[in-house]
């Protein structure tokens, strides 16, 4: 090994990750897209919030809550539906994917209740 | 606003002094245009007729006696009810007597044969009758069948007998009982009695007994023993039996005595000896009530009047004034007028003033002066006031004397009639003055003459060490003091609105207020500033009261004590009061900062960039929809599980918009069964295809 420079570890972290992210199956990659998709949606409003004010405030909390929300469960339902995982052996993903789909009509009733 | 305030207290102030002066004396006036326009109006047609015939009746006899003509407008219509009536073998003894009695003014053609078959019932009826008021509607009947045809007889042949058992129903009161068998007495069946007995009397075949006509007289005075009395001389019968009729008034029943002594008297052609004063008395009821409110009542009245206005017992006659206020100032002459209770001129007769009561004292002084007649005007005129008539209110006592010795049977005077007279007059303001003086020595500091005749402005300064006086004299047109009653007022106000009103007193010579503003300072309130000054003098018979501003002083007060009372809070206008409101200002909260509208649009689209993002995403990662189930029940639940949750969501966007949380709730309640099922269907067909590939 011997001296390398930050960036060099830097790529070969990077080049090393991908690699092991390249393994990962599509159905888990979809839905880590989906959690990016969410995430970033939750990130603009907040900085639209930080640039205009909180004015319709409950508006904003729904818009966020609903982006962090859908997250989680879509973390949730990664966590399920990853066959690594062996706590979760024995559910099957089609119940997983119930499962969230119920739960986000749920959050989904709440925040348009509370988006006014 | 102050001028209307001052204006009330004077107005206030005359009611109160006129209200307090008419105790013992009044004027009775007679009947005149007042009562026929009353009658036209009481007495109205309904559909063309005035009622019942009875109303007709009291409508008709009342438009006589007033002279007023009304009969072609419903002559057609009553003439052919009063003929029905009366051709009808079934009507009731009193719709006989009613029909009779107004076919007696209209004079509608009835034969006379129908008259005979009427007198036949009617004295088949007086043989049976033992109530009292059959007796009277048959015997009327019969006495007014036999003032409308000669033709017909109507002369009953067992008078005594018929008499005697009328008599039996009377009463050792003089009142009388409608029947034998009830015990109640009533004063107005004392009159319907009388009149029985009188038509009686006429109809009598042969002389009725005098002793019994002696009984009847002697029952007359009784009934009169009973008369009721009140402080201005006016008598009625009172009533105190009630019956379902109704007849309980003293109005009724005075006025049915009435009409049953006049027929009594004429039908004995015989004097009846009766007290004038009652009779007088008795006039003065009927004239007192003035205008009555119903139409029965103005018929009970012009009908006793008109049985008074020409009755054989007396007539009596009535003094009443054109005017009893009299101005000095103008040489306003008394005038007295003497007419019958109708109106109708009296006998020839002079009129004297006797004496004259002064208000507040007993004494009287006696003048004894006749007053003159003028014929034009059918006046007694007093050319001019006696020497010693100051203003104020007297009492003036007139007498009257017929010339004609045989009038003096025929008419009652009533002896003294007393009038309440009122002698108003321009009163002279002399000597006012208004001044400023120091407290302790008394020495004037500034003084003003006033004329209050006029207006005036003076301008005074005062500081609370000193006084403030106000004096000035008033004379009558004699010469004399003026003394009105405590009702010259001095008012100050100052710039805020605070009033304060001070009494004028009156020291025997002049008026005069003082005014010690040290001892005025609380009630000030401390406020220093201009106040106005305003002087109200007023009085009943003074013809020029007035409210006057005087102008203004400038009171210089020291400061407010921490603890004194602070002036009241002016009372609101009266205008104001009822008048629009203020406007009512809204403050709404001011709008929220809103972002430009580039901003909001432009992040819009950014929020957006992820979504684009996630489908490029899933492009690079190469996804399909391959795994669609293919056959067509799988694939039919696979479809309608999307289409439900596109459903609900779009039952959300519903909820945003429109809807409220029960109607989406019931909704959602129904999709979610749906998408269970479906959804359930779907995910099993997955599961078990995914399992199937597993154990292969």
């Amino acid at each position: 090994m011997g001296r390398s420079t930050p960036s060099k570890d830097a790529q070969a972290l990077f080049h090393s990750l991908h690699s092991a992210y390249a393994a990962t199956p599509t159905n888990l990659k979809i839905i880590d897209l989906y959690i990016l998709f969410a995430v970033f949606t939750a990130v603009i409003q907040v900085v639209y919030m930080a640039i205009v004010g909180s004015f319709p405030f409950n508006s904003f909390l729904s818009g966020v809550l609903s982006c962090v929300g859908t997250a989680v469960l879509a973390v949730c339902l990664r966590i399920q539906v990853n066959k690594e995982n062996k706590e979760f052996k024995d559910l099957p993903p089609e119940r997983a994917f119930a499962d969230f789909v119920l739960c986000n009509l749920v959050l989904h009733l709440v925040i348009m209740n509370f988006l006014g | 606003m102050a001028r209307k305030t001052g204006i009330l207290v004077l107005a206030s102030v005359l009611l109160a002094s006129i209200a307090s002066i008419c105790d013992s004396a009044a004027i009775f006036n007679p009947i005149s245009d007042a009562h026929r326009s009353a009658a036209s109006e009481l007495f109205s047609l309904s559909d063309g007729s005035f009622g019942s015939l009875e109303e007709t009746y009291e409508a008709l006899r009342t438009f006589v006696v007033l002279g007023i003509e009304k009969e072609p407008v419903i002559r057609t219509s009553v003439c052919a009810s009063v003929a029905e009536t009366l051709s009808s073998p079934s009507s009731a003894l009193k719709d006989l007597f009613q029909a009779l009695r107004v076919n007696g003014i209209l004079k509608c053609e009835i034969n006379d044969k129908a008259f005979a078959e009427i007198a036949f019932r009617l004295k088949d009826s007086v043989n049976a009758a033992n109530l009292l008021l059959d007796f009277y509607h048959s015997i009327g009947g019969l006495m007014l069948i036999k003032d409308q045809t000669s033709e017909v007889d109507v002369h009953l042949g067992d008078a005594d007998r018929i008499f005697r058992s009328i008599k039996a129903l009377s009463q050792s009161d003089g009142r009388w009982r409608y029947s034998s068998n009830n015990p109640e007495s009533s004063t107005y069946a004392a009159g319907i009695a009388l009149e029985t007995v009188a038509g009686l009397i006429s109809l009598a075949s042969s002389e009725i007994d005098h002793s019994l006509v002696a009984t009847i007289k002697n029952d007359i005075m009784k009934l009169f023993d009973g008369v009721e009395r009140y402080d201005d001389g006016a008598c009625y019968f009172d009533e105190k039996f009630v019956d379902a009729h109704g007849h309980q008034d003293p109005l009724s029943a005075s006025s049915s005595v009435v009409r049953g002594i006049t027929a009594f008297a004429t039908a004995t052609e015989e004097s009846l000896n009766l007290p004038g004063d009652k009779i007088m008395g008795l006039a003065k009821f009927f004239l007192g009530v003035e205008i009555p409110g119903s139409a029965k009542d103005l018929y009970h009245q012009i009908d006793a009047l008109a049985c008074l206005g020409n009755s054989r017992v007396s007539v009596p006659l009535i003094l009443s004034l054109p005017a009893t206020v009299l101005s000095v100032s103008r040489k306003d002459q008394l005038k007295v007028r003497v007419n019958t209770v109708l109106g109708s001129s009296a006998p020839p007769l002079s009129v004297k003033l006797m004496q004259i009561f002064s208000s507040g004292s007993k004494d009287a002084s006696v003048i004894d002066q006749e007053l003159k007649f003028d014929p034009d005007h059918a006046v007694h005129v007093l050319e001019t006031l006696p020497k010693n008539i100051d203003v104020g209110k007297y009492i003036f006592s007139f007498e009257i004397s017929l010339q004609d010795p045989e009038h003096k049977k025929r008419y009652i005077t009533g002896g003294r009639t007393k009038v309440p007279i009122y002698i108003t007059g321009l009163i002279e303001v002399n000597n006012a003055e208004i001044a400023v003086l120091d407290s302790d020595i008394g020495s004037i500091e500034m003084q003003k003459k006033l004329d209050l005749s006029g207006e005036n402005d003076v301008a005074l300064l005062a500081n609370h060490l000193q006084k403030l006086r106000l004096s000035f004299q008033l004379t009558t047109p004699s010469g004399k003091a003026f003394k009105p009653h405590q009702q010259a007022f001095l008012k100050l106000r100052h710039e805020s609105g605070v009033e304060h009103i001070f009494v004028v007193g009156d020291s025997g010579k002049k008026f005069e207020i003082i005014l010690d503003f040290l001892g005025l300072v609380e009630k000030f309130f401390y406020l220093s500033g201009k106040y106005d000054i305003q002087l109200t003098v007023g009085d009943f018979v003074m013809e020029n009261s007035f409210l006057r501003s005087l102008g203004h002083v400038e009171l210089d007060l020291p400061d407010a004590p921490e603890k004194a009372a602070r002036p009241p809070p002016q009372l609101v206008d009266s205008y104001s009061r009822y008048g629009p409101k203020a406007e009512i200002i809204h403050i709404f909260r001011s709008p929220e900062k809103r972002p430009p509208r580039e901003l909001s649009l432009a992040f819009l689209g950014f929020v957006l960039l992820p979504f684009i993002g996630f489908f490029a995403g899933l492009l690079y990662l190469r996804v399909n929809l391959k795994n669609l189930p293919r056959s067509t029940v799988p694939a039919t639940f696979a479809f309608l599980f999307h289409l439900g949750i596109a459903s609900v969501l779009l039952l959300y966007a519903l909820f945003w918009f429109k809807l409220d949380l029960f109607t989406t709730l019931k909704a959602l309640g129904i999709l979610g069964i749906f998408l269970m099922f479906v959804g359930h269907r779907t995910l099993s067909h997955l599961a078990s295809v995914s399992a199937k590939l597993k154990s292969a």
